[in-house]
């Protein structure tokens, strides 16, 4: 079912969150810079993005906590100008939790409950369920102060949860947590979404997060999104530099373009002895054009033999350290112009005769497929 | 760094003390004199303290200072937490910064112009001068302190979590009255205990402001020490000494306490 979930591709699909053409400025420093962005519901969202990119102001608008300076916001078809937080069908979870320290977590879960007046029996048993959902039940009369950073990750979940909100947002949500448990955790968050069908969006810094979680990644940059794709596509067809570099590792090649040849581009940069062949036919170029190559790490070979006089993308270099790390070994290999490649490696076997060794000289070849061909 | 204590440390620190609080210790030493003289010593007794329970006069001051006391903390607390917020909480309104320094001007005004201004004023608008007058000048004195302390809580108050009440669906008052009173109730109470005890024992204001049947206690041991020093002020002092002590410790105990929970929460 996960896998055909894809309502942003239907033309017909009604966006939940819609945000137009939405400014913020807060007095001369523009945080959010004319954003339009459609969330659908069911999805899990993330807002990736570097420190001060306007993540957070986005949905700090979408809490109620700031109001856009310009352009609008609706929910469910439903404009949120005015609207504030208290009557927002949205429900947050802070960075740092927000956890009231003068309550039990029993009735930090409750706190929002009671606020829409319903019956003490119905409270109780709501609380119940959402203790069970993040196994919580031995700890509800605790204080979040007795409680361990990991406890207080769930209770402020089970506590954004109780209401049952149509959206609930995330902000920054496994920051504070080992990267052990942060990796547990996202798991936890996805089969939450997944049995809840609840509408998630998350702000976060960190692409390892976004990409094992979301179901659609926005990437922002100066209050602007740059892409917003699956993230497969943003990893693998990136539209910028700043994406190709921000999300993982990456080569970038400068070049100009020769021209096309076979369905291939052939571009020419000062890194390789023969022109390069880049198989990224979607891309509108013209000769002469000055573009970047992007080539991951892992799409790249590096071997001591000389390849085949056929072959295609040949740089040369030497290897200049070699990290271990266990399931990968990363190369980084310098080539003539002084330029450092990056390089991984899976190790497939436990042995390896006579490895590559430091300060070897060696050769780098990628397939015309594995590069994306990046504008300038 | 040498955190040992030094011959020149230890004396310095008797020094100190010893002109800090030798003179009250005197006093309180004084106050158990079995004899009515009050520079010679009679061996010990607690007949003074008795004599004090049954000196009418005496008594009654103790109740009107009490009072007063407590209706002028009161409201100073409620003002002074007002202030507070408005200072910490509406950002950079116009006049921010004289408004500040307004606030905590009667800390350092010399009390006597505090009390013959207040004075003026109470006598322009006509007012009666007694217990009340008393009880609105203490008001205009400590406020300013319980500002001070409630605003150094605030200052560190975590602003989410008044976000978080409100995004689960309390409304501004509410938010208030359910998450930032009670947490920063311990600097309210510290900020009332020191009015309180800032209350009890002035003199320069009230004596400014008094009239007929509002005479405090630190007035009337002024008054009584001027006919001739008896030993039975002496005790009054004494446990006045004690109120005011045991105010202004539980106060900082109170504040500190506070805030080492707020910050184990963080």
């Amino acid at each position: 079912m996960r896998r055909t979930f894809s309502p942003w591709a239907d033309p017909n699909a009604k966006p939940l969150i819609r945000f137009e053409n939405v400014t913020k400025r807060f007095g001369d420093a523009v945080a959010v810079d004319r954003l339009t962005l459609d969330i659908f519901e069911g999805e899990f969202f993330c807002l990736l993005g570097p420190s001060g990119c306007g993540k957070t102001t986005l949905m700090r608008m979408l809490a109620g906590f700031e109001y856009p300076t310009e352009g609008r916001i609706t929910l469910a078809g439903q404009d949120l100008a005015g609207v504030p937080p208290y009557r927002r069908p949205v429900n947050m979870m802070f960075q740092s939790y927000a956890l009231f320290p003068h309550m039990s977590v029993e009735k930090n879960i409750a706190f929002g409950l009671k606020q829409d007046g319903l019956p003490k029996p119905e409270i109780a048993a709501r609380v119940e369920e959402m203790l069970r959902l993040v196994q919580l039940e031995k700890l509800a009369k605790r204080y979040p102060s007795q409680l361990s950073g990991g406890q207080r990750q769930r209770v402020a979940l089970a506590r954004a949860l109780a209401k049952k909100p149509k959206v609930l947002l995330l902000d920054e949500p496994l920051g504070a947590l080992d990267k052990k448990l942060r990796e547990e955790t996202q798991f936890e968050l996805m089969d939450i979404q997944h049995d809840l069908h609840m509408t998630f969006v998350v702000v976060t810094h960190d692409q390892e997060e976004a990409m094992t979680m979301a179901d659609r990644i926005a990437v922002m940059d100066h209050g602007r999104i740059v892409q917003v794709a699956t993230p497969g596509e943003i990893y693998e067809q990136p539209k910028t530099r700043f994406i190709a570099e921000f999300v993982g590792d990456v080569n970038i090649l400068e070049g100009h373009v020769m021209g096309q040849e076979n369905g291939l581009w052939r571009v020419k940069t000062a890194s390789a002895e023969m022109p390069l062949s880049i198989d990224d036919p979607d891309e509108v170029l013209h000769s002469g054009q000055a573009v970047a190559i992007a080539v991951r790490p892992e799409k790249m070979v590096v071997q001591r033999e000389k390849p085949a006089p056929e072959a295609v993308n040949v740089l040369t270099g030497e290897v200049w350290d070699i990290g271990y790390l266990g399931d990968w070994t990363v190369y980084r290999i310098r080539l003539a112009t002084g330029e450092i490649l990056r390089v991984s490696c899976a190790n497939v076997s436990r042995f390896v005769e006579n490895p590559i060794d430091w300060d070897e000289q060696v050769y780098v070849t990628f397939a015309p497929g594995a590069a994306v061909i990046l504008a300038e | 760094m040498n955190r040992r204590l030094s011959l020149f440390n230890v004396t310095s620190l008797v020094l100190g003390f010893a002109f800090l609080y030798l003179p009250i210790l005197l006093l309180v030493v004084y106050s158990f004199n079995g004899s009515r003289l009050v520079t010679v010593w009679g061996g010990f007794s607690t007949q003074w303290y008795a004599a004090l329970f049954r000196n009418q006069a005496l008594m009654e001051a103790a109740w009107v200072t009490l009072r007063i006391a407590f209706l002028s903390a009161g409201m100073a607390t409620v003002l002074g937490t007002l202030a507070a917020l408005a200072l910490t909480r509406y950002g950079r309104f116009p006049g921010r910064t004289l408004f500040t320094g307004m606030v905590y001007a009667p800390m350092v005004m010399p009390e006597v112009i505090t009390g013959l201004s207040l004075l003026l004023f109470f006598v322009a608008v006509d007012l009666d001068r007694g217990f009340w007058t008393i009880t609105l000048a203490h008001t205009t004195l400590t406020m300013c302190f319980v500002t001070v302390v409630v605003q150094s809580r605030l200052m560190t108050f975590d602003r989410s979590l008044e976000e978080a009440a409100m995004d689960l669906g309390a409304p501004p008052l509410r938010t208030f009255f359910a998450v930032t009173l009670p947490l920063i109730a311990p600097s309210i109470v510290a900020g009332f205990l020191l009015a309180f005890t800032l209350s009890l024992d002035d003199l320069v204001i009230a004596s400014f402001n008094t009239g007929p049947g509002a005479t405090t206690l630190p007035i009337k041991i002024y008054s009584q020490v001027r006919l001739g020093l008896s030993p039975e002020i002496n005790a009054a002092s004494t446990i006045l000494i004690g109120l005011v002590t045991l105010g202004v410790i539980s106060a900082t105990l109170i504040s500190k306490r506070s805030v080492l929970r707020s910050r184990r929460n963080v």
